[in-house]
């Protein structure tokens, strides 16, 4: 009786000591965030930078699920449909003390829909944003959008005052290599507040005093090192050497490594990623083959032929050691629209593909260049050698081309490859967003990432009527219909969804985010 | 035949059977050379045929079966089921290859602007030798990859896997020249000032004449000799290049290809990929080296200690 008084007065005593001290958390992963000016670039480690310090109106949690951040309440207005109003957080103070109220939201959303804006993607059927009174705002639509709450998790708001204090309203302008004050300095509402920064170097993010989530979140790291570590071998090594707490990317051929490591774990979960190759399915001829005059790829049974050839389940096994889930749909399974069904290994193999091609006019094969990365997903290069041995065997034969993405992703954007490989996420959890970005016909608005050159009108105008069809149900039929379309024409090869690997001591207390985001003001530790 | 007699008869001969060191390493070169030279016909497997590979068969251990298809591999396969026996002898082959193609390069490029400097004389020497000197003071990888880069950056993309091999014999070729050019100029400076030089200006043979029929012959030891130890250093700058990811591509791979593809994998414990590359590269290197020591020492007795 007594012993066990004594133990539990000692773990309460611990527990108060630890909640008393300050808890470092050191971070580090391949890449830094690219700018500190929120609105600048869609990027996933420059959100995962930002979002410890800003905050959007609405926020995922730890599973993906949709929370309220900078608003409480938000629903469409029961009078007119085109309208979503959202009721404000009070009582929330920016870092440098300003308070947080409806101006700095309309301010922040202005600017996120500015020509500079890397966001304005996300916010293009939105026709006019205004307050409604100091905790009240209201996004007007060119139409009723349904979904648009899962269009705001990465809106962050700026204090409108700080802004033009300091010169920073403009969005700054990424890709002209512009610099400016917003682009290194930062005030948000968010958890964090960064303390130091030398980017591509450290940074240094300590806990916000007067953050309005106290209590509700665990909020044990109060200070936070965050080092971008691109080497793979180096970034496991200082995890294991216990410089580094927590790192994101784990490669494959180390998770056993560091799984047997007694003071870490590995913790792996699905991540909302696809990959997938793309092919030129819309030139009369291609400018990478050897084929005079025409285009193979036009052809859906050599598309067909490709899909099958596509060994996924060697990939799984060989090159990405049993850490990835074999695709049959360019889309995660997290996303509206996915079913088991479309996700369905192409049956066949390499002998049934090589018939196709007979079929097809191919007999004898041909030559084609394949576009891929060597920095961007995991084993990028080595899917892409892998998938060159396994085309080779219905004929095809595959001049690899691989380098770094800052090279490789202006390829696909000015469409000058053919057949090139890409990976994409999907933060609204919705099919509209690949839709939009990958099977739409490539215009002003829409399929910007789609270098297939496929174009359907049908298709598209399905495409566009998602955007303002309020009846779900009919709205997800449509979504099953373009899937249908998309998978019977083989737009994309899929290969597999991606699974994340984040290796951490044992005293880290998380669960995977399948955006591959750190949230760590929900994180633990022990 | 009666050539081949009198090389048999002679004091290098001689001097050559009765060094173990400079038997085994000639035989291990020889072996090596002749291996790669006739790897189409020895490997059991091209494994630059992308439609023979089967990616099931990645990461076999030596010795030993795979799990999946019951293949079996001598040396084991890598991660793209690529038998690890057949890439050795293909890179064998390219780093051979670039390694000779350099050295002969750079040899013509030393020795003809050796001979020039040592002729002429006045400011082309100086110039020359000047040039020399710069180079000398950066270490030769850093020009190689200078070069490398600057061919790189100027070839159109869709020619740089084929034109990449050839650069890197260029830009090897060029970071080594240096030794050549130095030891020509000095021994040609030598020769120049002997009397059968003398004589053949007199009956008023031309300079290049002179230079080429005359003095070269009598300098070629000393060449050869720089030749075999430049062998081994351009076969270990080529590897070092590739193995920085400069220089051969993947789909080409030399020695140090494959040991920077091993090297990923050499934590995670698949070591075959990476060891058996990197012992090949040290036993040739070793065995040219050697070979250029021992053939220093008897083409130039004052070495000798």
């Amino acid at each position: 009786m007594k012993t066990r008084a004594i133990i539990s007065t000692l773990a309460v005593a611990l527990a108060m000591s630890t909640s008393a001290v300050a808890e470092t958390l050191n971070w580090a992963r391949a890449g830094d965030s690219l700018t500190m000016d929120p609105h600048a670039q869609n990027e996933g480690p420059t959100h995962a930078l930002a979002s410890q310090v800003y905050e959007p109106l609405i926020q995922r949690d730890m599973a993906g699920k949709q929370v309220p951040a900078l608003a409480t309440e938000w629903s469409t207005d029961p009078n007119d449909p085109n309208v979503w109003k959202f009721k404000l957080r009070e009582g929330v103070v920016f870092h440098d003390g300003a308070e947080f109220d409806s101006e700095d939201v309309v301010f922040s959303f202005q600017r996120a829909m500015s020509p500079d804006s890397d966001m304005k993607e996300l916010l293009s059927s939105v026709k006019e944003v205004r307050a409604d009174g100091k905790f009240g705002f209201e996004i007007v639509t060119d139409g009723p959008n349904p979904i648009m709450p899962a269009n705001l998790n990465d809106i962050y708001i700026m204090d409108k005052g700080w802004t033009e204090k300091n010169n920073a309203v403009k969005v700054q302008d990424f890709e002209g290599g512009e610099d400016t004050f917003s682009a290194k300095n930062t005030n948000g509402t968010g958890p964090y507040v960064i303390t130091s920064r030398v980017p591509d170097s450290k940074t240094v993010l300590e806990a916000f005093g007067n953050y309005w989530g106290k209590g509700q979140f665990p909020l044990e790291v109060t200070k936070i090192n965050y080092t971008p570590i691109k080497n793979a071998a180096t970034r496991v090594a200082a995890l294991l050497s216990g410089e580094v707490d927590f790192i994101q990317d784990v490669p494959v051929q180390d998770l056993g490594r560091v799984g047997e490591d007694e003071k870490l774990k590995v913790i792996t979960a699905p991540q909302n990623r696809v990959i997938f190759f793309g092919l030129n399915q819309g030139d009369a001829d291609l400018k990478n083959d050897n084929v005079e005059g025409k285009n193979p790829f036009a052809d859906v049974r050599v598309r067909r032929a490709m899909n099958m050839a596509i060994n996924r389940d060697a990939i799984k096994k060989i090159v990405m050691r049993g850490q990835s889930i074999p695709a049959g749909v360019a889309m995660p399974p997290f996303v509206n629209g996915w079913t088991k069904e479309l996700d369905q290994i192409p049956p066949g193999g390499a002998e049934a593909g090589k018939k196709l091609m007979a079929e097809a006019g191919y007999g004898d094969g041909f030559t084609v260049t394949l576009q891929c990365p060597n920095d961007r997903y995991i084993n990028d290069e080595a899917i892409c050698q892998a998938a060159v041995a396994m085309l080779g065997q219905i004929g095809i034969t595959v001049n690899l081309d691989a380098k770094p993405k800052a090279q490789h992703f202006p390829e696909i954007g000015n469409l000058t490859t053919d057949f090139y490989m890409l990976g994409w996420g999907v933060p609204t959890y919705d099919s509209e967003y690949i839709f939009n970005f990958l099977m739409h016909t490539k215009g002003e608005k829409r399929g910007s990432w789609n270098g297939t050159r496929y174009s359907n009108a049908d298709l598209d105008a399905k495409i566009v009527s998602l955007a303002s069809e309020t009846d779900l149900a009919k709205r997800d039929a449509t979504i099953a219909e373009i899937w249908k379309q998309v998978q019977e024409d083989v737009l994309y090869l899929p290969i597999h969804h991606q699974v994340l690997n984040w290796g951490m001591a044992n005293k880290v207390d998380t669960t995977v985010s399948p955006d591959d985001r750190a949230r760590f003001k929900y994180f633990k530790l022990k | 035949m009666e050539r081949f007699r009198s090389f048999l008869a002679s004091d290098f001969f001689y001097a050559f059977k009765r060094a173990p060191v400079a038997i085994v390493s000639f035989c291990i070169a020889a072996f090596m050379i002749l291996t790669a030279i006739l790897a189409p016909l020895i490997a059991p497997t091209n494994p630059f045929d992308p439609s023979t590979l089967n990616l099931m068969n990645g990461f076999t251990a030596p010795f030993s079966k795979n799990d999946f298809t019951g293949d079996h591999f001598l040396l084991g396969t890598d991660d793209q089921g690529r038998d690890v026996f057949s890439t050795i002898l293909y890179g064998l082959r390219i780093s051979l290859f670039v390694g000779f193609s350099a050295v002969l390069f750079a040899m013509v490029l030393g020795v003809s602007l050796g001979l020039l400097a040592a002729m002429t004389g006045g400011r082309t020497d100086a110039i020359i030798m000047r040039i020399a000197d710069v180079q000398l003071s950066f270490p030769a990888i850093l020009i190689a990859m200078l070069v490398f880069g600057i061919a790189k950056g100027i070839t159109p993309p869709e020619l740089r896997n084929e034109v990449a091999v050839w650069v890197l014999i260029i830009s090897i070729g060029l970071a080594d020249w240096v030794q050549f050019a130095r030891v020509v100029r000095g021994a040609a400076m030598v020769e120049r000032q002997k009397e059968y030089v003398e004589a053949a200006m007199l009956i008023g043979r031309g300079r290049v004449a002179i230079a080429l029929k005359h003095i070269l012959p009598n300098i070629l030891a000393s060449v050869l000799v720089i030749a075999t130890i430049s062998l081994a250093l351009a076969i270990i700058t080529e590897a070092t290049l590739s193995f920085l990811g400069v220089g051969a591509p993947p789909t080409q791979p030399s020695l140090g290809t494959l040991i920077r593809i091993g090297q990923g994998f050499l934590f995670s414990g698949e070591w075959w990929i990476l060891l058996f590359p990197a012992l090949t590269l040290l036993m040739l290197a070793l065995s040219v080296n050697l070979l250029g020591d021992w053939l220093r020492n008897t083409l130039n007795p004052k070495m000798e200690k």
